[in-house]
């Protein structure tokens, strides 16, 4: 058992690590780089990981947050955005860097400025010496009883392909460490040190392993040694608050104004039916809000399918004196078809309509059933060419003016916007199409 | 002025408005549009917003920025809450203040992606290890979706929990109108940091201490495991009995404090209606027709559904005969009225299509 020095970093609670385990000299040397960096410990974080190099934190007087096995790193990460000038240092095993392999190569690929320390001990220590991303092929461990057949994970490799600032491989034996350590702690940008160690109480025992073989395995693999990666690189955080220090204050909400009337005085229900990409949703829209420019309340529900440019395109628009709720079982008072996507997705409500409702739809749907009225549109009788985006829009404002919804003058206030002059042709075309 | 604006906006500007300075979350629909909206809008107020690689590194980011000082939130759906899962219990054990918005669709697994559905009342509540209890709001209308928003910042910030906002597909993105002067509300508190003492206190067990923050002139512990006061892991029996009694009570012994219902009740009515969240626009109208046909009856649509409001519900059931529970899952709520509700007929209202109940349907259930 070790008994570190308490001054300022380590407290003078001694290391629970087995004897002859790597875990208490890393720990040692991460204590003489914070000496050496004198950092003020109220300003360090050490987020560990689980299983044993998981506890190392309770033996640092810096501040310390112990999560969730393999999540280390999404923590240290919160940490960091919010209070950059923290230092946050990582302690994970390779357990914790298996699992939380995503987590890992993102805030690498993000370049997150914090420091992750790899106990790499090659196996499970605290739950009975299983397998791990990072078990060398061939090795024996309690899940492995016959030798190990997976190829162990570069970790240096991974988290530096993917834009790590900073990557070092070596032992816990290594002579430089505490210097290696302070130099990743300095680091702006992700650093990581992929530190092999032993494991005295599984891995060593079943393996036969000493210093000289895992240093031959690290070789063997053509691993490479030493500091692998130290470039100059803007961590995530400080590329953040630059670009937001370029971005306008908050957006002010968009409000609409009543300066209209509408003369309704029950709720109708305007059902629009076309085809996804057609601008069904903005022409509902736009009807919508000339309702709330009228003074009505208004509520627009809307159904596509997730592949958003194909298929039907529906909006349930609900217009009303009085608030409302969305709910079911309403069956439309007004339905405008547009194309055939929409009727086969609308058909069965529009077959459910009453006598005194409305239906509005071009002559190919003319045959569709329902015991509303009919008003059936051609398109070729405008004045100029209707282009297909603007049909839903030409419709509903032919339904708008037969059912006294909303005035066109509504129509027109609410048509303002970056397509005020497509959405005022498609108004004006309805106002001559209307019978 | 009037805005037309969706559930989703309505709990953006909400967490803006109540100090919000950290979001994280991955992108899935219905909630999406809070992701995309919380991205543009963090950054220009000073806060920080970000999409993590999936559910639990968003999760994760925001409990690490919770403990740094921030205020946050977090937003899903349903299968995003089976991935928070580990993580709801770390914010529970490690007392961090949390919102996390359910916008909820039908389920199970991917389900019916994306229709509506109140399939995550119980899921929010049991969907960690352990059993401990949290705190779930459910908005019926988007100013509710605004000021209950609200409402759950103070809450995570009193009780040092998670505290779930459950909306829906519907709620979440029906764009609805609403008065601006409805979306409104007075500041939440400030944090109070640099506090004494330890960062947990277990006596007595229902108070609550204040979160210390890391790099505030002190050294904080936080852990997951089983703890002693000052953060350090135990095992020893009466402080690990103190510390999961003090998880239990501070909410619990709280609970009137924490209840919120819109209560409509009529005088020598016989039928009580219960509903929650989206279905309350249902409820609403049911009663309102009921009456309108001359059926005395009450309405009681629950706005804080965790823990279950007990006292609002017993003033509601006092006199009644009957309940009746509408709901978009199979009878989940409807258990909790069950329990209370003595020898009292209880009848279900249940919706699994991926629709909206109607008022109608809730009526016959009452005729």
């Amino acid at each position: 058992m070790t008994v570190t020095i308490a001054a300022p970093y380590r407290n003078d609670t001694p290391y629970p690590f087995c004897p002859g385990c790597g875990h208490g000299s890393i720990l040692d040397k991460l204590d003489e780089a914070l000496q050496r960096l004198a950092l003020d410990p109220e300003d360090v974080v050490i987020v560990s990981d689980i299983g044993c190099a998981g506890l190392s934190d309770q033996y640092f007087a810096t501040s310390a947050f112990h999560g969730l096995h393999g999540r280390s790193i999404t923590y240290a990460t919160g940490i960091k955005l919010a209070r950059p000038e923290l230092t946050v240092i990582v302690i994970m095993g390779d357990g914790g860097t298996g699992i939380g392999g995503a987590h890992l190569i993102n805030a690498a690929r993000r370049n997150v400025g914090i420091t992750v320390l790899v106990f790499n001990n090659l196996n499970f220590g605290m739950t009975g010496g299983q397998h791990s991303t990072t078990t060398p092929e061939g090795a024996v461990t309690s899940t492995t009883p016959g030798g190990n057949l997976e190829h162990p994970l570069d970790i240096c490799a991974t988290v530096g392909v993917n834009g790590a600032g900073y990557t070092y491989r070596g032992t816990s034996f290594d002579a430089d460490l505490a210097a290696r350590i302070a130099e990743a702690i300095t680091h702006p940008g992700f650093a990581l040190l992929d530190i092999w160690e032993l494991c005295t109480a599984y891995f060593v025992p079943a393996n036969k392993a000493t210093r000289r073989s895992m240093e031959a395995t690290i070789d063997g693999l053509g691993f490479a040694r030493g500091v692998l990666m130290d470039r100059a690189v803007e961590d995530y955080g400080t590329a953040y608050r630059a670009a937001a220090a370029a971005l306008p204050s908050r957006s002010a909400p968009t409000t609409i104004p009543i300066e209209f009337t509408a003369p309704l005085d029950a709720p109708v229900a305007l059902l629009v039916a076309g085809s996804a990409g057609a601008k069904v949703r903005s022409a509902a829209r736009l009807v919508g809000e000339a309702g709330i420019r009228s003074g009505l309340w208004v509520t627009q529900r809307d159904d596509y399918p997730v592949t958003v440019k194909t298929g039907h395109s529906i909006s349930e628009v609900m217009l009303s004196p009085t608030p409302m709720a969305p709910m079911g079982g309403a069956v439309p008072d007004v339905a405008v078809v547009v194309s055939e996507d929409g009727l086969r997705k609308a058909r069965g409500v529009v077959g459910r309509m009453q006598p005194g409702g409305l239906v509005v739809t071009i002559p190919e749907l003319a045959s569709l059933e329902t015991a509303a009225e009919k008003v059936i549109v051609d398109p070729a009788a405008a004045p100029g060419r209707i282009a297909k985006a603007a049909l839903a829009l030409v419709l509903l404002t032919i339904a708008a003016r037969r059912r006294h919804l909303v005035s066109v003058e509504a129509l027109r206030a609410a048509a303002a916007g970056p397509f005020a002059a497509e959405n005022l042709a498609a108004i004006e075309a309805g106002v001559a199409l209307s019978p | 002025m009037r805005e037309f604006i969706d559930g989703n906006t309505a709990i953006v500007r909400a967490a803006l408005d109540a100090g919000c300075t950290f979001f994280a979350g991955y992108p899935i629909t219905p909630a999406s549009s809070i992701l995309m909206a919380m991205m543009r809008q963090l950054p220009r107020v000073g806060g920080v917003a970000i999409q993590g690689e999936d559910e639990i590194a968003s999760i994760g980011m925001c409990i690490g920025a919770t403990l740094a000082g921030a205020r946050a939130m977090t937003a899903t759906s349903g299968p995003g809450i089976s991935l928070y899962s580990e993580n709801i219990g770390l914010a529970i054990m490690g007392e961090v203040p949390l919102v996390i918005v359910d916008v909820q669709r039908l389920g199970p697994s991917t389900g019916g992606a994306t229709t509506v559905s109140q399939g995550d009342v119980q899921f929010v509540r049991w969907g960690t290890a352990g059993g401990f209890p949290i705190i779930a709001l459910a908005p019926s209308t988007v100013p509710e979706a605004y000021h209950l928003t609200v409402r759950a910042f103070e809450l995570a910030e009193r009780f040092r929990c998670p505290v779930f906002v459950l909306t829906d597909k519907e709620l979440g993105t029906t764009l609805t109108t609403v008065d601006s002067e409805a979306l409104v509300a007075e500041p939440v508190a400030a944090r109070v940091t640099g506090a004494a003492g330890t960062p947990y206190r277990y006596q007595p067990a229902a108070a609550v201490a204040p979160l210390h923050e890391f790099g505030r002139g002190t050294t904080v512990r936080f852990t997951g495991s089983t703890h002693d006061e000052a953060g350090f892991i135990t095992k020893t029996l009466p402080t690990v009995d103190a510390l999961n009694r003090h998880l239990i009570d501070k909410i619990e012994a709280n609970r009137v404090e924490i209840e919120l219902v819109d209560a409509d009740l009529q005088p020598g009515a016989k039928t009580l209606v219960v509903g929650y969240g989206i279905t309350g626009g249902a409820v609403r109208a049911a009663v309102a027709a009921a009456r309108g046909a001359g059926e005395p009856i009450s309405g009681l649509v629950v706005q804080s559904l965790w823990p279950v409001p007990e006292s609002a519900l017993a003033v509601a059931l006092d006199g009644v005969e009957r309940v009746i529970v509408p709901e978009l899952n199979p009878g989940l709520y409807r258990r909790e009225i069950e329990r209370i509700a003595g020898n009292r007929t209880v009848i279900g209202v249940e919706r699994l299509d991926g629709e909206l109940l109607s008022p109608q349907q809730i009526r016959e259930a009452a005729a």
